[in-house]
C-alpha cells in the first residue's frame, strides 16, 4: 500500500501569472504558466477538469480549468472575488507566483460527441468551465455538427469573455444567444432580455443528435434540465458540471461527498442520468 | 497467526525492549478524570482502570493537525518545502481496545482510493498497533454489532488478551512478529484454550447488513429530523471518532512564510458545504445528522467495502445532549 516515495498530493506546483484580464466587475482571469518547465511539459489535462488555485498564505479555491484543453503550455482560471482566497488571488499581478494542484476529477466525454451537435448553456459566472469545453471543440470545429452558445448573466456588464463573445458572434459556425435577467440590460443591448431557462426554450433548438451541456447556479440547473427534455432531450444527453465546496480535490477532505459519490472524484462532470440518482444533497 | 503467551511478570520486560526499540510509544494515560493516548516513558504510566478512551488514538495516524508544506516568500518568488517522510516518527500504540484497531481499515481506504496520502500512508507504516482485547464494556459499547468484538483481532498487529497470571499474545501480522523477536524468550507456545472466558460480553443490538440495506432508501426519511432535533452540531461525536477522516485545510502565515495545515472536521457543522454563493446543500441538522449516518452505513460502505464505524461508542459518551448512536441505530433498525 504506502510507496513513500509517493508524491505529496497537497504540494502545490508554483505557478507564474502571465496575464491578468479583468472580465467583468469583480471577474478577473489569470494566465499561469509552471515555473518549473518540466513539469509545464508533462501536464495534460481534459476539458472539464478542476483545479486547486493557491494565494499562498491565504489558501485555495476549486475551479475547472477555464482554459481549452488543446492549447498547451499554460492553465487559466476565471474567478469572481468574493471572500480571503479570491481577494487575494485578485491582488495578483504579472509576474507574480501562486501555487495550482490538478489537473483533478473526470471531464466531458467528448469523443463520444464527435459528429453531434453541441448546445452550450451557461448563467453568469458558470460560463468559465464551459469555455474550456467550447474552445476545446471549435479548435477541433471539424470534428461536430452544430455549435450554438446560450449565454446568460444578471446584467451587460456581468457578462464575461466580452471579447470572445464577440468572436463566436462573428462566426459563422457558431450560433451565440446572449441574454440578461430583466433589468440587466442597457439602452443598447441587442441581445435577448430573460432568464436561461426561459430563453432555452424559446429559442430554434433541435434535440435530435444534439448534445447539451449545461453549467450554472443550481437554480438555473434545476429550471433548465425540464425545459431540454420538453425540447426532446434525453436525459443521457444533457451534462452539467457541478460546483461544490471542496478542500483537497482528491476524495478525502469529505465535503463534496453526495450520496456514495464525491463530487471531486466521480464529477465534477455528471450527466441528467447520473444527477437523477444522486440523493437531493448538492 | 502465532498465538503465544507471555507471564504477567514479562509484560513489563517486554514492553521496556519495545519502547528501546522504537522512537515513541503511545498509550492510554490517566489525567484526572479521563484517559487519553498519550507518549509514554515507563509501563507504570499506562492506565488499566478505564473501559475506553475518551479520544480515539486515529490521531497517531491522522493527527488533529498536521503540516502539508511550508513555504517561504522572496519577493515575487515562493519557495515550497515539502513534507519530509523522516521526520515520523517510529511509534508502537500500545492498548489499542479492537474497535479502535478495526479503525484502520475506513482510513486505509480513504486515504489510498485513487491517491495514496503520503502522510497518512508513512505514519501507517512506521506505527506498530497493539491492541488488548476487552475484558470490560459499558452500555455504550456495540462493536458486535457492527462486525466487530472485544477480542477481535482486525487491524492490530499483536492483539493481548490478559489472564490471570499473564496475557495470550496473538501475532497478526509481520510488524508484529518484529515486536516478539525483540524479546523472543520471554513467549511461549500458548495451547490453553480460546480466550473467550476473558473477553468483555458486549451484546449486538442489530443486524448490520440489514441496517445497510434499509438506509440505502432512507434518504427522505423523517427519522433524521427526529434524532437531530436536540443535536447541537458542535462535533464532539466526529472529533472523538475513530474512523471520522473529513479535514480542513488552512493557511498559517507568520510574515513571509509559514505553512499550510490540515485540520480535522465535521460533517456536523453548517459551513462545511457552505458555498461562496451562499447555497448550502445541507443547511439543517436534520441533514447534517443524515450525512454523518448515511456515510458512515451507507456510503461508505457502498464504496469500500468497509464499514464508518467500529462501534466504540465514544460519539455517545462525549455527546453533550446525550445523543447514543446505538440507540438510534436500533430505532432505525427496527422501523418497519
Amino acid at each position: 500500500m504506502c510507496n513513500c516515495k509517493d508524491k505529496n498530493i497537497y504540494l502545490p506546483y508554483m505557478m507564474q501569472v502571465e496575464k491578468v484580464t479583468v472580465e467583468a466587475p469583480g471577474v478577473k482571469t489569470l494566465r499561469l504558466k509552471f515555473k518549473n518547465e518540466e513539469e509545464g511539459n508533462a501536464f495534460e489535462f481534459r476539458a472539464g477538469q478542476f483545479a486547486e488555485y493557491s494565494a499562498i498564505g491565504d489558501g485555495e479555491c476549486t475551479f475547472c480549468i477555464a482554459s481549452p484543453s488543446t492549447r498547451k503550455g499554460y492553465v487559466e482560471c476565471t474567478f469572481r472575488q468574493a471572500g480571503r482566497v479570491t481577494s487575494s488571488l485578485a491582488k495578483l499581478e504579472e509576474g507574480d507566483t501562486m501555487g495550482f494542484r490538478g489537473p483533478f476529477g473526470n471531464y466531458f466525454p467528448m469523443e463520444e460527441w464527435k459528429g453531434k451537435n453541441l448546445l452550450f448553456i451557461a448563467g453568469g459566472i458558470a460560463l468559465p468551465p464551459m469555455r474550456s469545453v467550447i474552445w476545446t471543440a471549435l479548435d477541433e470545429r471539424e470534428k461536430y455538427g452544430d455549435v450554438t452558445i446560450v449565454y446568460g448573466a444578471k446584467t451587460v456588464a456581468d457578462l464575461v469573455y466580452k471579447h470572445e463573445l464577440k468572436e463566436w458572434e462573428d462566426r459563422e459556425d457558431v450560433t451565440l444567444i446572449t441574454t440578461v435577467d430583466p433589468g440587466g440590460e442597457t439602452p443598447d443591448w441587442k441581445g435577448k432580455v430573460g432568464f436561461v431557462p426561459t430563453v432555452v426554450g424559446e429559442s430554434p433548438i433541435n434535440a435530435e443528435n444534439t448534445v447539451a451541456i449545461v453549467c450554472g447556479p443550481p437554480v438555473m440547473i434545476k429550471f433548465t434540465f425540464p425545459v431540454l427534455e420538453k425540447l426532446g432531450f434525453d436525459k443521457k444527453n444533457i451534462y452539467t458540471t457541478l460546483e461544490n465546496r471542496m478542500k483537497c480535490g482528491v476524495g478525502k477532505c469529505g465535503r463534496c461527498n453526495v450520496g456514495k459519490m464525491y463530487v471531486c472524484k466521480d464529477g465534477p462532470v455528471f450527466s441528467a442520468v447520473d444527477l437523477a440518482e444522486l440523493p437531493d444533497d448538492f | 497467526m502465532d498465538t503465544l503467551y507471555i507471564k504477567k511478570s514479562d509484560i513489563a520486560v517486554w514492553w521496556a525492549a519495545i519502547k528501546g526499540a522504537c522512537d515513541h510509544v503511545v498509550a492510554p494515560v490517566r489525567k484526572d478524570r479521563v484517559v487519553e493516548f498519550a507518549r509514554v516513558e515507563n509501563y507504570e504510566e499506562i492506565a488499566t482502570d478505564y473501559v475506553q478512551t475518551t479520544r480515539s488514538a486515529k490521531e497517531v495516524l491522522f493527527p488533529r493537525t498536521e503540516r502539508l508544506f511550508s513555504y517561504q516568500k522572496n519577493g515575487r518568488d515562493i519557495e515550497v518545502k515539502d513534507f519530509d517522510p523522516q521526520s515520523v516518527p517510529v511509534q508502537v500504540l500500545w492498548q489499542v481496545r479492537p474497535c479502535d484497531a478495526a479503525s484502520v481499515f475506513p482510513l486505509d481506504a480513504v486515504f489510498n482510493w485513487d491517491y495514496k496520502d503520503v502522510m497518512y500512508n508513512t505514519r501507517r507504516e512506521r506505527t506498530t498497533i497493539v491492541a488488548v482485547s476487552c475484558s470490560t464494556a459499558d452500555e455504550y459499547c456495540f462493536c458486535t454489532s457492527v462486525g466487530g468484538g472485544a477480542g477481535d483481532t482486525r487491524g492490530s498487529d499483536i492483539l493481548l488478551t490478559y489472564t490471570t497470571d499473564g496475557a495470550i499474545v496473538e501475532v497478526v501480522t509481520e510488524r508484529g512478529e518484529k515486536l516478539v523477536a525483540l524479546s523472543q524468550n520471554l513467549f511461549t507456545a500458548y495451547t490453553a484454550g480460546d480466550k473467550d472466558s476473558y473477553l468483555a460480553s458486549v451484546p449486538q443490538v442489530f443486524d448490520v447488513e440489514k441496517l445497510k440495506e434499509k438506509m440505502h432508501g432512507m434518504f427522505d426519511s423523517t427519522v433524521w429530523k427526529e434524532q437531530s432535533e436536540r443535536c447541537l452540531g458542535c462535533g464532539a461525536c466526529a472529533y472523538v471518532c475513530p474512523t471520522c477522516s473529513c479535514f480542513d485545510i488552512q493557511e498559517n502565515p507568520k510574515g513571509s512564510c509559514g505553512e499550510r495545515l490540515r485540520c480535522w472536521d465535521s460533517c456536523g457543522f453548517a459551513q462545511f458545504t457552505l458555498h461562496t454563493s451562499g447555497h448550502n446543500p445541507r443547511s439543517t441538522q436534520a441533514s447534517r445528522w443524515r450525512q454523518r449516518l448515511m456515510h458512515k452505513f451507507s456510503y461508505i460502505p457502498q464504496r469500500q467495502d468497509s464499514l464508518g464505524c467500529t462501534g466504540c461508542g465514544r460519539c455517545s459518551r462525549a455527546c453533550p445532549v446525550d445523543m447514543n448512536i446505538k440507540e438510534h441505530l436500533s430505532s432505525i433498525d427496527k422501523i418497519q
